[in-house]
């Protein structure tokens, strides 16, 4: 064949480099145009309708109350501060659900795998149920026909100095008095003595082979140094009790139905995604390798810590991480529930005071766009460190 | 004499060692660990389960039209049915129902074809995707033939969770499809459009979706143009169960070895021959497990249409349990929308696992 005729077959749209050029251009040309048409319609629809851009809002009085909040709000605050005493709600029953979730995750996952038959099976129908059903409607669930059932403050459950009604879980509130900087330097001084023992122990156990109980070790001594602090101390902390008045209860420490229905719901929801992962995790684990570990003469639970359990970790952590991710974001299905978290103050109540779509919206993107960026950083650092070190 | 040498028959194996007893004592009380936990677990199970079958069953009632009616102290399943029609197709008029139920005939006949031999798959699938959305559509929203018109706002019930979730489901997967092809590209621009999509729709929440579908689309919109919000409702759930799926599908497209791309370019397949014939066959197979998981989670996230002011069948039982006649009745409601949910996305799973064992071509070992 001669080099006229490739060429001829060879034009300038039939080379891959050429096309995919000629492709990306026009995809570039796209997006660009479609950006840029709806944000010139943007601009004339704010126009048209009189809305001002930017956060000016922001230093507007709200007027509107927060139920829950950890720092000072009244209905006389910002915008703004409203948006922090929002974010904050978000943050904790993020950090709270994933801590509960994650417990819930290991102790089913281990169930389902259990050699007992009922435990396995139970486990099994919890996952299987919960896994199933959409979380809103485990939200309401718990909210609507549980917590708003419970009876009224009046005919309030007791546990001890617990009490459980309509309006909440009530416990005593804990109140530090003057000589409570002395517990507190006390369980800093054991934290510093039991980290010493373990690295004593664990280089003691390098060059000699013998073996210190360093773990429980340490866990004494954190407990024995920080009660003998308090009590040299002259245990400086008072209980402020709940108290039955006529129609409500005043004092103590409570909990709000809605940040407890939200909290069920989150935590036994993304549990039972998180024992499946567990359960995938333990099973990725080769049975050889329990094999290999039994004929050295490991005992069954050195086995489980030093074999099976670092290897399941890095299956494990992966979509461990992506389920964290999912419960921070599902979260904000507090809002129907009217958990005032960032979705149900931000993107609800300002949204309809100030008609402010963009940036309100806007800014939740961004909020949980950082907040998803920031834990997977974390998982993927933590991951790092745990993958398997090659030769 | 030759002496022959005769075995004499085996001893059967002690009793204790097969049969229910032998079963018992190894799964459930092989060491006192495991004592325990039986006897933990039929504590728990004797807290839970006489009370709900007493509750559900023994002491329900389902007779009558009122809540009068229930006087049993049990469950009151006769607002489940008093209110089932309205569960079934929301605020959509009663005289028009039979327009929704010709629908779902016609949907399960277009599907059942898919089974018929000697039909060729394509104009099947082509029927599905194209014939079949124009006709139901006419059918529900109606305006022409005769059919009175029925706004998009009035549908509700199960009725519109099956068409978020069908529709949704349909038209994510060919949109994962070609995300996750886009972000393995070797094109640089296209490669990062597709990243820049797909992480900024992981990264935020369903519920910020829908309100945007909800609130910020008329304002990106030219004056007067504007669209139904079911549709923009629908647009937000496709795009993102769709960046969700191309995670899925890109995953599958990882797990194929080289070779294959290789094979692949030296037949001289262009790339659309190869991917459709060669990689996306193999790579969608290994990921069906997590395409059905994307399923379902799009499925049970349908509800979120609730919060944007849509009635769903979870939103209509949520309406119908605020309704004062039939006040106490939220738990009936909520059990009832509990078990069709699940039953739905149960069923999806273990449809799934039926499929995976029936693709399997794999040598397993054991």
């Amino acid at each position: 064949m001669s080099d006229k005729t490739s060429t001829s077959n060879n034009s300038f749209l039939n080379d891959a480099g050429n096309r995919a050029l000629i492709f990306q251009i026009a995809l570039l040309a796209l997006v660009v145009f479609v950006g840029y048409y709806l944000f010139s319609n943007l601009q004339a629809n704010l126009a048209n309708r009189g809305i001002s851009t930017g956060f000016t809002f922001f230093n507007q009085p709200a007027g509107f109350p927060v139920l829950i909040h950890l720092i000072e709000y009244t209905e006389a605050d910002t915008y703004g501060r409203a948006f922090v005493v929002a974010l904050i709600n978000t943050f904790v029953i993020s950090f709270i659900g994933i801590f509960f979730a994650t417990i819930i995750g290991i102790i089913m996952g281990l169930a389902r795998l259990s050699r007992n038959w009922l435990v396995a099976r139970l486990a099994t129908v919890y996952i299987e149920t919960l896994r199933n059903i959409p979380l809103l409607l485990q939200m309401f669930f718990w909210y609507f026909a549980v917590l708003a059932t419970l009876p009224s403050p009046k005919n309030s459950i007791l546990f001890g100095d617990f009490m459980l009604n309509k309006r909440g879980i009530y416990s005593p509130n804990p109140i530090f008095q003057d000589g409570f900087g002395m517990v507190i330097a006390g369980f800093i001084i054991a934290i510093i003595a039991s980290i010493s023992l373990i690295v004593w122990a664990k280089k003691r156990q390098t060059r000699t082979g013998l073996w210190f109980p360093a773990y429980w070790g340490s866990l004494g001594i954190i407990i024995v140094v920080t009660l003998l602090a308090y009590w040299i101390a002259g245990s400086p902390i008072e209980f402020d009790l709940p108290q039955k008045s006529r129609f409500n209860v005043t004092g103590g420490m409570v909990l709000p139905p809605e940040f407890v229905a939200v909290l069920i719901a989150l935590s036994t929801y993304t549990g039972s995604f998180i024992a499946e992962i567990v359960r995938a995790g333990i099973l990725s684990v080769n049975w050889g390798q329990t094999e290999a570990a039994r004929s050295l003469g490991l005992a069954d639970s050195l086995t489980q810590r030093l074999i099976v359990l670092p290897q399941a970790l890095r299956v494990i952590i992966p979509p461990l991480t992506s389920q964290y991710l999912n419960l921070a974001k599902n979260s904000s299905l507090g809002a129907a529930i009217a958990y005032p978290e960032l979705v149900a103050v931000v993107m609800g109540t300002t949204l309809n005071q100030t008609g402010q779509a963009i940036e309100t919206i806007g800014l939740c993107m961004l909020v949980y766009g950082s907040l998803s960026l920031s834990i997977s950083l974390f998982m993927n650092w933590y991951n790092k460190k745990m993958s398997l070190t090659e030769r | 004499m030759a002496i022959i040498f005769k075995p004499s028959p085996s001893l059967p194996p002690p009793v204790n060692s097969v049969g229910a007893v032998a079963w018992i004592k190894q799964n459930l009380l092989s060491s006192p660990l495991n004592v325990f936990l039986t006897l933990f677990s039929a504590y728990i199970l004797y807290l839970l389960l006489p009370p709900m079958i007493q509750w559900g069953i023994i002491d329900a009632t389902i007779s009558g039209d009122t809540k009068s009616a229930c006087t049993g102290g049990g469950a009151c399943w006769t607002f489940i049915k008093v209110r089932f029609d309205q569960f079934m197709y929301g605020l959509y008029p009663p005289e028009e129902y039979w327009r929704v139920n010709l629908a779902l005939v016609l949907l399960i006949i277009n599907t059942g074809l898919f089974f018929v031999k000697s039909l060729n798959k394509m104009i099947v699938s082509l029927s599905i995707v194209l014939v079949y959305p124009i006709v139901a559509f006419t059918l529900f929203s109606g305006g022409i033939f005769g059919l009175e018109h029925v706004e998009t706002s009035l549908w509700g019930g199960l009725f519109l969770t099956m068409l978020l979730g069908i529709i949704g489901i349909v038209a994510s997967f060919p949109l994962g499809v070609l995300l996750a092809l886009g972000r393995r590209s070797d094109m640089p621009i296209a490669k990062s459009v597709c990243v820049v999509f797909i992480e900024t729709i992981r990264a935020v929440p369903l519920i910020t979706i829908m309100f945007m579908a909800s609130v910020m689309i008329p304002l990106f919109l030219p004056e007067g143009l504007n669209f139904n919000k079911l549709l923009r409702i629908l647009i937000g759930i496709t795009l993102f169960s769709a960046a969700y799926m191309a995670e899925v599908i890109r995953g599958g497209l990882q797990a194929i070895p080289k070779g294959q791309y290789e094979a692949a370019d030296a037949m001289g397949l262009t790339y659309w021959q190869s991917m459709i014939l060669v990689i996306l066959p193999q790579a969608l197979k290994l990921v069906i497990p997590g395409i059905v998981n994307t399923f379902i989670g799009l499925f049970k996230d349908t509800t979120l249409v609730y919060i944007v002011g849509m009635f769903d069948f979870l939103g209509i039982i949520q309406l119908a349990n605020h309704d004062a006649n039939w006040l106490g009745t939220t738990v009936e409601g909520y059990a009832f929308a509990g078990f069709v949910y699940w039953a739905f996305c149960f069923g999806m799973s273990r449809y799934s696992m039926a499929i995976e064992r029936k693709l399997e071509t794999g040598h397993k070992r054991n």
